[in-house]
């Protein structure tokens, strides 16, 4: 052991045990001033960081040739032309289901994610805690770390805190303005909209919303933060029944960490136990929302799991086991406890005696629980796999085999039927024949009845009896009045079902609808 | 009043000294953010006041106060409407200067003119014609292929341009025919025969004695105008009679009310009112319904 390992104990109170854990409804709120935390789950953190703010911003520059007829940007949603573009995907208005789909499977996703690992959506990919997080770098790159930012904060204004504070800002906006105009992309052609948007000429829908989203990324990545959370967010509160006691939670392991101490060394010179925690606060330090993962399972707490690097990092330096605080799920907490509590009761664990778990050597006795991946694979979980992947299947199915082509007929109502001067009765259908292909088709419109019907349709010469051929543009609708007339001999008064059949010659797709010819009883 | 304060043990704040069922009402200063944000709505409603019109009855009669910048909700709709206007103007200006056929023939021009023709036409026509176009007893039926002054697109706009037997229109469409019972040209039995002879040509049940003593009937009474067989005149407007079309219906006793005391129908003339560009809308509209020759 190294003896010579000297911490500081960190100057730093968690900030929800004042006036707010004494039964108050109001709290005044203090500044939080996170410290730089280094470890893996740092990494991991700026990993996801990285990979989700690059999809974000880079996104909408995407090309994807589609072919002359539709926009060649990958992820586009078209408001103006009703079209939204997804690589090869492309989803009309009334297909709308396919992203209802998504948006289900990630609620489930949620659930899944958060039934395994608790609040990992908060503590890793939220855009609330992704954008603070890039902010609070930010302030670090500027004003230096946790006590150099305190220390400004105290200190009265100067040119310099004005310079340092102003820069701060000044990138945060930057930032918040870089994240409002990326949003507008996704809604027209990137390069095109942002030649007009620097040159002024964009529409005014477009800056205003660059302005909502500016305002709102400053407010709550720079200003709220971690209230944001605490306060706004209903997450937070919901989460509670997604967990059980096999979830993985952020957990100070107070079996090995209690009773702690400051100075270990005389304490164990008096005779008194001592647990592995020393009291440094490093674990309060390095919290975004100021608390003390001491205190138990928490609302505040987002799971980030920077603690765990903090205590990690000062493990490693006092030579004992990494672990302190950790992923653990509440089974193997209460497991642990009980051995480590000789006098539990039912309502509190009483005293930890450290013996009961350190094994004199070091080490941990045996019977202690550890991780244990079985936990991903528990009845819960497996049921958030099966709907998601249910749904997932589905979603796949539908979109391999949806339809391309499709006839929307209106019966005229107004007046449903017509006699002609030679007897014959007409009818008359508004046919929308909708081409979802990005290419120009020729539609074969067909009708197998009634019997000696014969079709017309009005600005269309080229109409044989019971077959048209109708050119249709790329990805558009094309609206048709039809008229289809019975001769006289073959009239049969009240309704008579046909079918109305659009065919693609070239890729056999096709679409019908079931429609009535009707012949009121006085044109017989 | 300092003598009276009172201090809320629990939470240090002073009382009102209003008190209901032992509960005190709290002396809590409102919000600051909340008096300022009430403060700016006011200097707000000052700005407000002067620009916009705010003050009613400054001066009998003469409405609210106008405000500087002039503004109004009429205002707003006028220039609604002469900028719609001023959209359509490109179109209109178009259809103005073609023909009907032409209009018929382009694309752009007919989709433009039908669907104005529909709106046009529900002001004006639908009184007569229907919601649907689909007329009535002695309102022509425009759905259908049976014209009485013709269906090619030009007659259809010199019909809708000049009107029917509209007196205060020079260029109506006018015709008469005879009163053949009323006016004593033809006796009840005569006019008994033509009506079998004329539910003959179209085909109707009929006495077939009697129909073919109304052939001679028809042939020196009827046959000048609505043709031998019934086949009718556009020219004269005169009514096809041989086929399954029918005015005024085609019972015996509507046929032979007819031909003793007719009706007629009567259209204004709708070029005065609605000028050449928008006849030609409206008759772009009727011929869309399918019937046009």
């Amino acid at each position: 052991m190294n003896t010579h390992t000297i911490i500081d104990k960190q100057d730093v109170k968690a900030v929800n045990t004042g006036a707010k854990a004494q039964g108050n409804l109001y709290a005044v709120h203090q500044k939080v001033f996170p410290k730089r935390a280094e470890g893996a789950f740092r990494k991991l953190k700026w990993i996801i960081m990285a990979v989700t703010l690059g999809i974000y911003y880079l996104t909408p520059w995407i090309r994807w040739d589609r072919g002359p007829h539709a926009p060649d940007q990958a992820v586009l949603l078209d408001m103006a032309n009703r079209r939204f573009y997804f690589f090869f995907i492309e989803i009309w208005p009334q297909e709308f289901y396919f992203v209802a789909g998504l948006l289900v499977m990630a609620g489930v996703g949620l659930f899944l994610i958060t039934s395994v690992v608790g609040r990992a959506w908060c503590g890793y990919s939220c855009p609330q805690t992704v954008w603070t997080d890039l902010f609070i770098k930010v302030e670090e790159l500027v004003q230096g770390d946790r006590n150099a930012r305190i220390k400004l904060d105290k200190a009265p204004w100067s040119v310099r805190k004005l310079g340092l504070i102003s820069l701060t800002h000044l990138i945060w906006i930057v930032i918040s303005v870089a994240t409002g105009g990326a949003w507008i992309f996704y809604f027209a052609d990137a390069p095109t909209l942002f030649w007009n948007f620097i040159t002024l000429k964009a529409p005014f829908v477009a800056y205003g919303t660059v302005a909502v989203l500016t305002a709102t990324t400053y407010l709550l990545g720079g200003l709220m933060r971690e209230q944001v959370c605490i306060y706004m967010c209903p997450w937070p509160r919901i989460q509670a029944a997604m967990l059980d006691e096999d979830s993985l939670v952020v957990t100070y392991n107070d079996w090995r960490g209690e009773p702690r101490s400051a100075g270990t060394k005389k304490a164990a010179a008096a005779g008194l136990a001592v647990g592995d925690c020393i009291d440094c606060n490093a674990c309060v330090a390095v919290c975004p929302t100021g608390i003390d993962i001491r205190n138990g399972q928490q609302l505040e707490c987002i799971t980030c799991a920077l603690c765990i690097d903090a205590c990690n990092g000062i493990m490693d330096k006092i030579g004992k086991p990494r672990g302190l605080i950790g992923y653990s799920t509440l089974r193997d907490y209460n497991h642990n406890m009980n051995i480590a509590c000789p006098d539990a009761t039912d309502d509190v664990w009483g005293r930890i005696d450290p013996a009961l778990v350190h094994k004199t050597g070091g080490g941990f006795v045996d019977g202690l629980k550890h991780f244990d991946a079985k936990i991903f694979f528990r009845i819960r979980t497996l049921i958030y796999m099966g709907m998601w992947s249910l749904i997932g299947v589905g979603l796949l199915f539908l979109l391999l085999t949806r339809d391309r082509l499709e006839v929307n007929v209106q019966h005229d109502r107004n007046p449903v039927a017509i006699k002609l001067s030679d007897g014959s009765v007409r009818n008359g259908y508004t046919m929308k024949i909708l081409n979802m292909m990005p290419e120009p088709r020729t539609i074969t419109l067909s009708i197998d009845g009634p019997p000696g019907a014969s079709m017309t349709i009005t600005g269309m010469d080229e109409v044989i009896g019971r077959i048209a051929h109708v050119p249709v543009e790329p990805d558009k609708l094309r609206a048709l009045h039809v008229f289809v007339t019975v001769p006289p001999q073959l009239l049969q008064a009240g309704s008579t079902n046909f079918k109305i059949v659009v065919t693609d010659e070239q890729s056999f797709e096709s679409d019908s609808y079931q429609a009535i010819f009707e012949v009121p009883e006085n044109m017989k | 009043m300092s003598g009276n304060r009172e201090i809320d043990q629990v939470s240090g704040v002073d009382t009102t000294g209003h008190e209901w069922d032992g509960i005190k009402e709290l002396n809590n200063p409102l919000p600051r953010w909340w008096l300022w944000t009430l403060y700016a709505t006011i200097v707000w409603s000052v700005g407000y006041m002067v620009v916009y019109p705010a003050i009613p009855g400054l001066s009998p009669g003469a409405g609210a106060s106008k405000g500087i910048w002039g503004w109004s909700s009429r205002a707003d709709v006028r220039n609604e409407l002469s900028a719609a206007d001023a959209a359509k103007q490109a179109m209109t200006d178009k259809i103005a200067g073609m023909d009907i056929n032409a209009i018929m023939a382009d694309n752009d021009a007919r989709t433009f003119a039908v669907s104005a023709g529909a709106s046009l036409f529900k002001v004006n026509c639908v009184q007569c014609h229907g919601s649907g176009a689909q007329g009535g007893p002695g309102f022509p039926n425009l759905n259908d292929d049976s014209w009485m002054w013709g269906g090619k697109p030009e007659q259809v706009v010199q019909t809708i341009a000049g009107g029917v037997r509209d007196t205060t229109s020079a260029e109506t469409r006018d015709s008469l025919m005879p009163a053949f019972g009323k006016d004593g040209i033809l006796d009840a039995e005569k006019i008994g025969q033509v009506t079998n002879h004329v539910r003959q040509l179209a085909n109707l049940e009929h006495d077939a004695a009697a129909a073919t003593a109304g052939a001679t009937v028809f042939a020196e009474n009827c046959a000048s105008c609505h043709g031998e067989k019934g086949e009718g005149n556009q020219d004269l407007g005169a009514p096809q009679l041989n086929d399954a079309i029918w005015l005024f219906g085609d019972s015996p006793e509507a046929i032979t009310a007819q031909v003793n005391a007719p009706r007629h129908g009567m259209m204004p003339g709708w070029k005065a009112k609605l000028g050449d560009a928008k006849v030609k809308q409206l008759a772009a509209y009727v011929l869309s319904l399918g019937g046009g020759q």
